[in-house]
């Protein structure tokens, strides 16, 4: 426990920059340990930088990204999965002609200590390590709810069954955080249903931190301890779901209809 | 209402019923008919080379294709045996090569089965294009200045085994030099490994500042840098008055390996001739390069390469380094061209700044390219194939036309523009080379999905 209040990231008025265009402007932002915290907003309004800033794929132009009491501002994108925040992406980068095992062992990289020689050589340990890490993988693929689709070609897999294996490969990196960037889009009701309960089971059983960026409000209203509203780059509400929905700006800016239709039913 | 065409198809595909049509019609197949459209096309292909060669290929080739046929009766209890069948099959008929390969008749294109020097020339490309194809192929990672790795493996076993240096006298494992001989001559053996270590160290060096670069500009950079270390080769006669590489007179003679004070030079009766201790150490040293890129391709350190291959930014994501692994494929790479080219300057007893050029590069990237990316047998076959066409085969196909057509064409003046055609060829008919990996066809029909998400030039 690094810091006081228990909160697993802050970030510190983070903003990006493209050229003349604020992507975030000065956002802060906390992710309490063990809940469940979306970030919301319409297209465009500086979601996915934001994500990408705290992954490392882009470097906040000023600001400080504090996880787990390190501050990871402007480190690569391997180093801060190393420290334990795995991600997935909106659209799925799966390593499309790896087999689903594969992609989970890929996963594992920074967790396996296999080097070249000893690679090479075969060393009892490198067997031990790769066996137990496809035990693990193999688990953790059904976990997720692939069961017996290991050795299947990723491009081959289903629509939803891609969405699972993206978190079953970011799970493999043993995240503290897990970042999910719109995992229900393009799922049937059926589909979300079972990723929110899947989720839920995650925070339960795994005591697993999670941010998410999602579209849904169902989804988003079911499972979040908080959601944080950006518009335009700016953080406009915080707080419980319920806050939220109250909150006029938020209505104005987003939800609009979309809310007084939860509302109706 | 008649069938719409397909013009998702290329034009040439349109044309060329013999190309195109299979292809899709083999798609179309189910796993009986493709059985038996096997079957068929691999009988075509030991026909053809009957023709084209002669039997003792012809029957090689059929005895493979028997084999891999007879692979899934092979009871369970005995994994170990079907993978070792074809490998033994093929190592045994190559290691008693320098025994028949007199006696073999003619094949009736291509002339004479290659001489065991040829061979021993064929061994060391293979090297060379099986380190290129852990860079390329498995990395992803275009690298056009390959030969700059062969030039520092070569030139390394050239200084420290010739006069080169000789205010020096050092003799270290030296076999077959006088002790009276002045210079730096140490066991080619020892330098074989320190040319390889001394060439991944080179890679990194190279790499550490080309590897930001992705696709294009990484190909460009590494032509560069194939076209710089030549030049500092043909210009490093006086280093600020310094000796280094004796210019473009290049350094002459070379010790040869040897063993128990039998020089591979000249051998030891008839027996263990030259030629032939040249060919089975080369033999050797390809079964190490074989073994260590299989090893390498099932790892950790494997996965993270193909894995960067497939998509950059989703490897970062999943915690792969990607500047140290790409450099560890690069450092690979060079280690064994810069082993490959230790061991043939030793066997051709010189080298010379000429020896270096670009085409070699391009023509060790053909190989990887028509044997198959990724797939370490394809680039073994494209790289003793093209190996062999470089040697031999195209002067003795240029005799075999000129005897047929009454010509007097001299063909490996055409060489370049042949493999050009060859690799043009390949690349429209089946880019992913003859003997593809599986992943590797994938992506060539599929494509992948690598787009740049990154700014960290910021």
């Amino acid at each position: 426990m690094s810091n006081g209040n228990g909160n697993l990231l802050v970030a510190e008025k983070v903003r990006k920059e493209f050229g003349g265009l604020v992507a975030t402007d000065d956002v802060d932002f906390t992710i309490p340990r063990g809940e469940v915290v979306s970030l919301i907003g319409p297209n465009g309004a500086g979601k996915t930088t934001f994500f990408n800033m705290l992954t490392g794929v882009y470097r906040p132009t000023s600001g400080r990204i504090v996880f787990d009491g390190e501050d990871v501002t402007g480190m690569p994108p391997h180093a801060i999965t190393e420290r334990g925040i795995g991600r997935t992406f909106q659209n799925i980068r799966l390593f499309q002609n790896m087999t689903a095992l594969e992609n989970v062992l890929v996963g594992m990289h920074a967790r396996l200590k296999g080097g070249i020689l000893s690679s090479i050589v075969r060393t009892p340990r490198i067997r031990r390590e790769e066996a137990s890490a496809r035990d693990k993988g193999h688990e953790l693929l059904r976990f997720c709810g692939l069961r017996n689709k290991d050795d299947e070609i990723s491009r081959n897999l289903s629509y939803g069954d891609q969405r699972r294996l993206e978190v079953a490969r970011a799970l493999a990196t043993q995240p503290k955080l897990l970042l999910l960037d719109e995992p229900t889009a393009g799922m049937n009701p059926q589909e979300t249903a079972d990723f929110t309960a899947f989720v839920e089971r995650l925070r339960t059983e795994q005591a697993l931190t999670v941010l998410m960026i999602e579209h849904d409000m169902r989804v988003v209203m079911n499972i979040s301890d908080r959601v944080t509203v950006l518009d335009y780059g700016e953080k406009i509400a915080e707080g419980t779901p319920q806050e939220v929905q109250k909150d006029a700006r938020v209505i104005e800016a987003y939800l609009g209809k979309q809310a007084l239709e939860l509302h109706a039913e | 209402m008649s069938e719409l065409r397909d013009y998702r198809q290329p034009w040439w595909h349109r044309l060329t019923g013999v190309l195109g049509e299979p292809s899709r019609r083999w798609r179309a197949m189910d796993d009986r008919e493709r059985f038996q459209a096997g079957i068929v096309l691999r009988a075509v292909l030991v026909g053809v080379l009957v023709y084209a060669t002669s039997w003792p290929l012809a029957l090689l080739v059929a005895v493979i294709f028997a084999v891999q046929y007879a692979q899934p009766y092979i009871p369970e209890g005995y994994a170990w045996l079907r993978r070792a069948v074809i490998p033994t099959i093929v190592l045994l008929v190559a290691v008693l090569y320098p025994f028949y390969n007199g006696r073999l008749p003619d094949m009736r294109w291509l002339g004479a089965f290659p001489d065991v020097n040829t061979a021993v020339i064929m061994g060391v490309y293979v090297i060379m294009a099986i380190g290129l194809n852990i860079v390329v192929g498995y990395a992803g990672l275009l690298d056009l200045g390959y030969v700059a790795f062969y030039a520092m493996g070569a030139y390394t076993c050239a200084w420290f085994a010739s006069v080169q240096f000789a205010k020096h006298h050092v003799q270290f494992g030296a076999v077959g030099v006088a002790s009276t001989t002045p210079g730096i001559h140490i066991s080619i053996w020892l330098l074989v490994l320190l040319a390889g270590i001394l060439t991944a160290i080179i890679g990194i060096v190279i790499g550490l500042p080309t590897l930001r670069l992705r696709g294009d500009y990484l190909a460009i950079v590494t032509l560069g840098f194939g076209e710089i270390l030549p030049q500092v080769a043909n210009n490093g006669d006086s280093l600020g008055g310094f000796n280094l590489t004796n210019g473009p007179n290049g350094i002459t003679p070379i010790d040869a390996p040897g063993f128990f004070g039998v020089s591979f030079q000249s051998g030891s009766g008839t027996f263990f001739t030259g030629p032939r201790l040249f060919f089975w150490f080369v033999l050797l040293l390809v079964m190490i390069t074989v073994f260590c890129s299989l090893r390498l391709r099932d790892s950790r350190l494997g996965r993270a390469w193909i894995a960067i291959r497939e998509d950059e930014t989703a490897a970062a994501a999943m915690g792969v380094p990607l500047m140290r692994t790409k450099t560890w494929a690069y450092a690979t790479g060079a280690f064994f061209g810069g082993v490959a080219g230790a061991y043939f300057a030793s066997f051709k007893s010189s080298t010379f700044p000429n020896d270096f050029n670009f085409n070699i590069s391009a023509f060790i990237l053909s190989m990887v390219i028509l044997g198959g990316m990724g797939n370490v047998w394809g680039v073994i076959f494209g790289a003793a194939f093209l190996a062999y066409l470089n040697q031999e085969g195209l002067a003795n196909i240029g005799h075999s036309i000129n005897q047929h057509l009454g010509t007097h064409l001299d063909v490996p003046l055409y060489q370049f523009g042949i493999y050009g055609a060859i690799i043009v060829l390949t690349m429209l008919i089946r880019p992913e080379g003859l003997i593809p990996s599986a992943r590797r066809r994938a992506e060539f029909h599929e494509g992948v999905s690598d787009t740049p998400l990154y700014d960290t030039q910021q």
